[in-house]
């Protein structure tokens, strides 16, 4: 499923990119699929109204139709403003003077609350902080047993009143707020300056425990109060945010269980109804992983894209624009020679290993697989096809069409391969010069296109020698017509 | 029996209570005599996502619905209602939903889940239900030994509901435990034997591996064990449910689920994708903290609680 979503989405604003022109109805279409892949990664639909509206007005704004690469810009605008949705990022903790601060953690049953307290100390602990973990929640069975046995593990004192302690809905009312308070009084005695509440886990309609958690914010008056919430949240994670959000007036979000596969649709959701900043990320069950939030490749995570934003800025980098322009315009007259085929490669490999390369792109992943031992198998390849060409020479090089059975066969003892390679090498950049003119117009997101296309029909021959995989690369990008050039120009 | 009705009235003063607080009440769609027309259709849509069915499912609810209104077949929300009723009852064919309990020696009912899903509390559950509902002579059995003070919790449960526990020191190996309770079942003549399980997330490999040991020897103690593989699902849990679903499967051989913690402000809708995709029956549902909110899933009561105030047709 998940793969079928990446490739849709990507295949979208390919196909945009391979269009000469592009209309609003276009754009909206495009987004028909980003709303789709939003859904099914759990954000809220308002939100993902919200947000396909936005988009589309700012595509429109940033005059797409007109761009010569919509589906890039497309792409661009849509992880964009992800990631602005997903900010400004604040991951600091405020703490007061004189202390403790008093951060107080809520969140519905099981989202993890009593684990990431336990987090949270170690973490503050680690920053030279001392704090201390407050058993606020007296309902469950064994929370408070829990919440001791991590600071026994963390190193950091825990305050619990065992006579509070009561059945659900047994617990009296006051109990929360005494303990709370209680234990800001010890930790103002023992100096410690942060003070943890672990409050029970409710259902954000309860009204009796939610009027529990506000008479605890009311009068233990906590610094900070952060949401804990489930990253595999459904739906709801609205709802829940936005009435703890009403009643408790919540100073960040923390996420939990980040490290399961979930696309995470619930962050987005949860601050955008909440407008609160995410604070920090829970992503295993050891106590040290707690991690502070970062929105870059959460977009990418949501959008279930793979790191294809990643794979097109790291090749604008990397390749030099005007170059590419005239190497473009070269290519559509159809002068494209066996120098540039090998610039071209020399260039891709600049990307770095061909299997991390094919790792960014979308739907690729499980190529990569097939390939078992790829990383390798790539590079000899690729390496093989060097030696070819250097065995030419110039004469050769520059026509390749001379090539004859002795001088093929010269070549291969040269380069240490069968003679037959030497054909198939032929073979491929005879594809790829045909294929050249045919790219000529395509946007960098439309070679990649036509790039993974080609991988998915030519793995099968990528084991043997002379296989067709070398050709997707000529296709996939253009690379200055020669490097001296380059040079020159800097 | 008695038990069931009474608690269907909680599985509907559950979702009815979601429904006033949310707003999200789909009778407002099916009103007699509204109309459908586009906006209705994105009314139907949003009302429908919200439940967690999945923006496929919904689609293609929606479609049938345009599709017949564009024919002329239907003109009115309350037609409307009929053929989304019928389409989603048709995700849960009739199946067996029922515990089955082997004639002699224990029955072995293995519980997996998450972190969080609610297996202590949904075990706690079956226990009362088995034990008060059932006159069964019930064991837990303290396999999670690894969250703190989760043997703690199954301890306060199994006393107060008045079960017999297995258990042994935090940080034991969880299929060794699993193999002495097995053993103390069959000693003490044990109908039922229900094996809590570290939570885990599905995408961890050696703990699912975990897992599938404690299975194996429970298997190896008790010819035909574990009857019963179930999943705790959170109901709260959105798409990603599907995937654990899927995994845990792999690990176990999942055979029934526990849909826990209906009785908060989400659906559990990604139960119907998982019995339509997967193929596993929901068994129970849970409805509230205590053991007593639980109830057997009948999709029809589950699908017509969802749908509003109209009393399940007769059984």
């Amino acid at each position: 499923m998940f793969d079928t979503l990446t490739d849709k989405l990507s295949g979208v604003f390919r196909s945009l990119s391979g269009r000469g022109r592009i209309s609003e109805e276009n754009i909206r279409e495009s987004m028909r699929e980003v709303r789709t892949a939003l859904l099914e990664a759990d954000v809220n639909l308002k939100v993902v109204n919200e947000f396909t509206e936005h988009v589309i007005t700012k595509a429109l704004g940033q005059e797409v139709i007109h761009s010569l690469q919509p589906g890039q810009l497309m792409v661009k605008i849509v992880y964009d403003e992800l990631v602005n949705l997903m900010g400004p990022v604040d991951t600091r903790i405020y703490f007061v003077q004189p202390g403790p601060t008093v951060i107080m953690m809520c969140g519905l049953q099981g989202s993890g609350k009593t684990t990431t307290c336990g987090k949270l100390a170690m973490m503050l602990k680690g920053r030279g902080m001392n704090p201390m973990l407050a058993a606020v929640d007296l309902q469950r069975p064994a929370a408070v047993a829990q919440l001791r046995t991590l600071g026994e593990q963390v190193g950091v004192p825990v305050y619990a009143d065992d006579s509070k302690i009561g059945e659900h809905g047994n617990v009296p009312r006051g109990a929360a707020v005494a303990v709370s308070r209680a234990a800001i009084a010890e930790a103002k005695k023992t100096g410690r300056d942060v003070v943890i509440l672990d409050t029970a886990g409710r259902l954000a309609i309860d009204e009796e425990l939610m009027a529990e958690l506000r008479d605890v914010n009311e009068q233990a008056k906590p610094h900070q109060i952060y949401l804990v919430l489930d990253a595999m949240t459904g739906q709801d994670a609205v709802e829940s945010a936005r009435r703890f959000n009403e009643q408790l007036e919540l100073d960040g979000l923390i996420l939990t269980k980040f490290d399961s596969d979930t696309r995470g649709g619930a962050l987005l959701s949860a601050k955008m109804v909440t407008g609160k900043p995410v604070k920090f990320l829970g992503v295993g069950e050891k106590l040290d992983r707690l991690e502070e939030f970062r929105p870059e490749g959460m977009a990418q995570r949501i959008l279930g894209m793979g790191d294809i934003v990643g794979l097109v800025s790291e090749a604008m980098e990397k390749f030099d624009q005007e170059e590419q322009a005239k190497l473009q315009e070269k290519m559509e007259k159809g002068t494209f020679t066996l120098d540039d085929f090998m610039s071209q490669m020399t260039q891709i490999k600049r990307l770095g290993p061909m299997s991390k390369v094919i790792g960014m792109i979308p739907g690729m992943d499980q190529l990569t697989k097939q390939f078992g031992q790829g990383e390798g198998e790539i590079e000899g390849q690729m390496g093989r096809m060097k030696a070819i060409y250097d065995s030419m020479n110039r004469k050769e090089r520059a026509n390749p069409d001379s090539l004859d059975g002795p001088r093929r066969r010269r070549i291969a003892r040269g380069a240490g391969v069968d003679v037959q390679e030497v054909g198939q090498f032929m073979k491929q950049f005879e594809m790829s010069r045909s294929m050249m003119r045919a790219v000529g117009g395509m946007g960098m997101l439309g070679k990649l296109k036509l790039m993974k296309g080609l991988m998915g029909g030519g793995l099968a021959g990528l084991g043997q020698p002379g296989g067709p995989m070398i050709k997707t690369k000529k296709s996939g990008w253009q690379a200055p017509k020669d490097r001296n050039k380059k040079k020159k120009r800097r | 029996m008695g038990f069931f009705s009474k608690s269907f009235d909680k599985l509907k003063g559950a979702l009815k209570k979601t429904a006033d607080v949310l707003n999200t009440d789909v009778r407002t769609l099916f009103v007699p005599g509204r109309q459908i027309d586009d906006a209705w259709l994105d009314e139907f849509e949003s009302k429908f996502i919200r439940g967690d069915i999945g923006v496929k499912r919904v689609e293609e609810l929606k479609g049938a619905i345009r599709e017949q209104w564009r024919l002329g077949k239907i003109r009115n929300a309350n037609e409307a209602e009929e053929i989304v009723r019928k389409k989603l009852l048709s995700f849960f064919p009739a199946e067996d939903r029922e515990l089955h309990f082997v004639p002699s020696g224990p029955t072995v009912i293995l519980v997996a889940g998450i972190n969080g899903a609610g297996k202590t509390t949904s075990i706690s559950k079956l226990a009362w239900l088995l034990k008060n509902e059932y006159q069964k002579k019930v064991m837990v059995c303290a396999s999670d030994t690894f969250r703190a003070a989760a043997v703690d919790q199954l301890t306060i449960w199994a006393e107060r509901i008045g079960v017999e526990i297995v258990k042994h020191k935090m940080g034991s190996d969880p299929a060794a435990v699993a193999y002495d309770a097995c053993e103390a079942a069959k000693a003490r003549n044990i109908d039922v034997l229900i094996v809590d399980t570290a939570g885990r997330l599905h995408t961890q490999d050696h703990l699912m591996r975990e897992l599938t040991k404690i299975r194996d020897v429970v298997a190896k103690r008790i010819e035909g064990a574990p009857q019963v593989s179930m999943l705790v699902l959170d109901a709260t849990s959105g798409q990603n449910a599907i995937a654990q679903a899927q995994h845990f499967t792999k690990a176990i051989n999942i055979n029934g689920i526990f849909l826990a913690k209906l009785d908060g402000t989400a659906k559990g809708g990604v139960v119907v994708a998982i019995r339509d995709q997967l193929g596993i029956p929901i068994k129970f549902m849970g409805l509230g903290e205590t053991p007593q909110d639980i109830e057997t899933f009948d999709p029809e009561r589950f699908i017509t609680a969802l749908f509003g105030e109209k009393e399940p047709t007769a059984k």
